[in-house]
């Protein structure tokens, strides 16, 4: 009985884990180097969220981001979910303007965004959106490390994935690899050819704690909030998934035992 | 359906109830002293793992119904509004996720337990069909729940999916007009993929009471294929059987607790976090694991109406699995070649699962073909020929004698 019980559960694990393998694998697989992967705070059962860095991260958002990418889904309430105080996040909401209304005169009406409000959107229109960036949309990026194979080394590897020219390592790959015009050449997009130019140069942003602007640190916060992001759960998440373990692994040893104590002369 | 004595009730409240509408007597005789088989192994346990998944699902599933928006330009965002904004919702749906690849893995081991045992032979052909059944509806059940969150993997899922039915004869086209309720997968379709969604469970959840009332009348089948012949082939199903589920839940329990609470996203498509647009079509279309050894027989075909005819087939023969097994013999333990067979099968089902999830070009088609002709050759050819060549080995007298004498070898599974 207990050899069916480990051919089993090795069967079952060995079979989900490498179906969902192969049917991640499937769907992603590009050419390109490898991601890259830093080591992040969130990763493991233990993961969590860097504070200092999730504000700076915003930071970078705030300061690069925010004029093109929109953070659907969200409002400015989340940021006191990188412990930003509520008076912090009143502050950092009346920032941004966003549209109300119709008054009572029936316009409608920009003011100063509050916490309860939906993050701003940089453009009024998907139309004025391709306007403004070459006749492409600049996608949502609450998700993002969710809606992308890799997850947060995907985004970290394309923030610092950017060459000034076409590496030789394309061209022998692909020989008639040109760069169309309009376009930068990303190491880590799929097809190398991304709309997006380059942003995280040096000194980019002034962080208000005083950490140097290198890119590889703008691109780990950005990413780090990033994931927060998308998934602002993880903390909670993780925490009540180990309690959740520890007892069913203690409660199943004792229903185990109980089993046998029932079926000891039964055999 | 039970010939032990009905019970005497004392409780003034049930004894009335009781005399009006047994229902307590009939759940005293279905669960507490149901004679199950003495000699059930763990791969029995499936079967009620399947059925708690089930229920799982449909719970989960209510609450998320509370919240989720079926309209076209609001159904990811709601997902998100979920995931975000009410309490515990990314719990209550990472479960709902999760769940649905912990379902069909308990019922492709049952389903594998059966055909191992013999347990469709007679008297249970009715029992084995009733499951087939509620293993199609489920199907149908998965594919439109994975619509629902409007992903581009939902849209382009459906678009795949309902296209099926585009090369059937005739009528095929407007088939697929009438299903879309449009010209494509439109608002219309997604509407009517979540009323589908939420009534199917129901469905299956009526199926499966049938499936268990065939069963409490053919009562279980065991390791060993031989009749219950008297009470001491069998114990009662309370305590020894629920408690022995109980543990057997408690696994399942961890496996999925893992997964909803570390890696809540493994089974799901990244690609299914973007917004579904019709103008975009991604790089692959994949379906979830659970589907893709019979994608992999759709894809093993040029002609698409084939592909089509043999993927439902390719279910649809499991029904007649009880007249295309020839053998007398139930179970494969004492089926010495049929076991190997059992055993190809298996791998042969595990390739399709990983072809599937392959691009359909260069060897992967080729080995796809051959893949999906072994699948076909094991029931159409194998079964029906190894009842007729195959040298079996005895068959014990009852189940307590095979106990007693020490032959019920577990580890011969």
């Amino acid at each position: 009985m207990k050899t069916l019980i480990r051919i089993s559960t090795a069967a079952a694990l060995a079979a989900g884990l490498s179906l969902g393998g192969t049917a991640a694998q499937a769907a992603g697989g590009h050419g390109g180097p490898e991601l890259m992967h830093p080591s992040w705070s969130f990763e493991g059962i233990y993961g969590r969220y860097n504070e200092d860095q999730l504000k700076r991260g915003w930071e970078v958002y705030a300061q690069v981001c925010a004029s093109c990418h929109p953070l659907d889904y969200m409002h400015y309430r989340n940021l006191e979910g990188l412990g930003y105080t509520e008076d912090e996040v009143k502050e950092i909401a009346a920032q941004f303007e966003v549209r109300d209304g119709p008054d009572e005169w029936g316009e409608m009406f920009t003011r100063p965004a509050t916490p309860p409000d939906a993050f701003a959107e940089p453009y009024e229109n998907d139309a004025l959106a391709k306007l403004a960036n070459g006749g492409v949309v600049p996608p949502n990026l609450s998700v993002m490390t969710r809606a992308r194979d890799g997850g947060a080394d995907y985004v970290y590897s394309l923030m610092l994935g950017y060459e000034g020219g076409v590496p030789e390592w394309v061209h022998e790959e692909d020989p008639d690899f040109a760069l169309p015009p309009g376009k930068s050449f990303n190491a880590y997009f799929p097809g190398y050819a991304i709309s997006m130019p380059e942003q995280l140069f040096e000194g980019a942003v002034t962080y208000s704690d005083g950490t140097e602007a290198t890119p590889e640190q703008m691109a780990k916060d950005v990413t780090a909030f990033l994931q927060w992001a998308a998934e602002p759960e993880l903390e909670d998440r993780k925490e009540l998934g180990r309690y959740t373990l520890l007892f069913l692994i203690v409660f199943t040893g004792v229903l185990y035992a109980y089993k046998r104590e029932i079926w000891k002369d039964a055999h | 359906m039970s010939s032990t004595p009905n019970p005497v009730w004392s409780n003034r409240a049930i004894k009335w109830v009781d005399r009006r509408m047994p229902i307590f007597t009939l759940m005293y005789n279905e669960l507490v002293v149901y004679p199950a088989p003495r000699n059930l192994n763990y791969w029995w346990n499936f079967g009620s793992l399947a059925g708690i998944a089930l229920v799982i699902l449909i719970f989960s599933g209510i609450f998320l119904a509370m919240y989720y928006v079926p309209h076209e330009d609001m159904a990811f965002a709601s997902i998100e509004r979920i995931m975000r904004d009410v309490n515990y919702g990314w719990l209550i749906r990472f479960i709902h996720m999760n769940t649905v690849s912990l379902f069909f893995l308990c019922v492709y081991i049952h389903i594998f337990r059966g055909m191992y045992y013999g347990s469709y032979k007679a008297p249970r052909e009715l029992l084995w069909g009733i499951g087939v059944i509620i293993y199609l509806v489920m199907v149908g059940t998965a594919f439109l729940g994975y619509v629902l969150p409007w992903g581009q993997m939902s849209f382009w899922a459906a678009t795949v999916i309902t296209s099926l039915v585009t090369p059937i004869p005739w009528v095929g086209e407007d088939l697929a007009i009438w299903l879309w309720g449009g010209f494509g997968v439109n608002n219309a379709t997604l509407q009517r993929f979540f009323s589908l969604h939420y009534l199917f469970p129901m469905v299956i959840f009526a199926l499966v009471f049938l499936h268990l009332w065939a069963l409490h009348t053919t009562k279980s089948n065991n390791p060993l294929g031989v009749e219950v012949k008297k009470k001491a082939d069998t114990l009662p199903f309370h305590p020894y059987y629920t408690m022995k589920d109980a543990f057997g839940l408690g696994v399942a329990l961890i496996a999925l607790a893992f997964f909803v609470f570390f890696a809540p996203n493994y089974f799901n498509h990244a690609i299914n976090y973007v917004q579904a647009d019709p103008m975009v079509t991604p790089e692959h279309i994949v379906p979830e694991w659970y589907f893709l050894p019979f994608y992999a027989i759709l894809r093993a075909v040029p002609d698409k109406l084939g592909g089509v005819v043999l993927m439902f087939l390719s279910i649809a023969i499991w029904l007649a699995l009880p007249w295309l097994d020839t053998s007398k013999v139930r179970s494969g333990r004492f089926r010495p070649l049929f076991k190997w067979f059992f055993w190809l099968l298996v791998i042969d089902f595990c390739i399709l699962t990983w072809l599937g999830a392959m691009p359909a070009e260069g060897a992967y088609v080729t080995m796809g073909q051959w893949a999906t002709a072994y699948y076909f050759a094991h029931f159409i050819l194998i079964l029906p020929l190894l009842g007729w060549f195959e040298k079996t080995k005895p068959v014990p007298e009852s189940i307590s004698a095979a106990v007693t004498a020490g032959h019920d070898k577990e580890a011969a599974a």
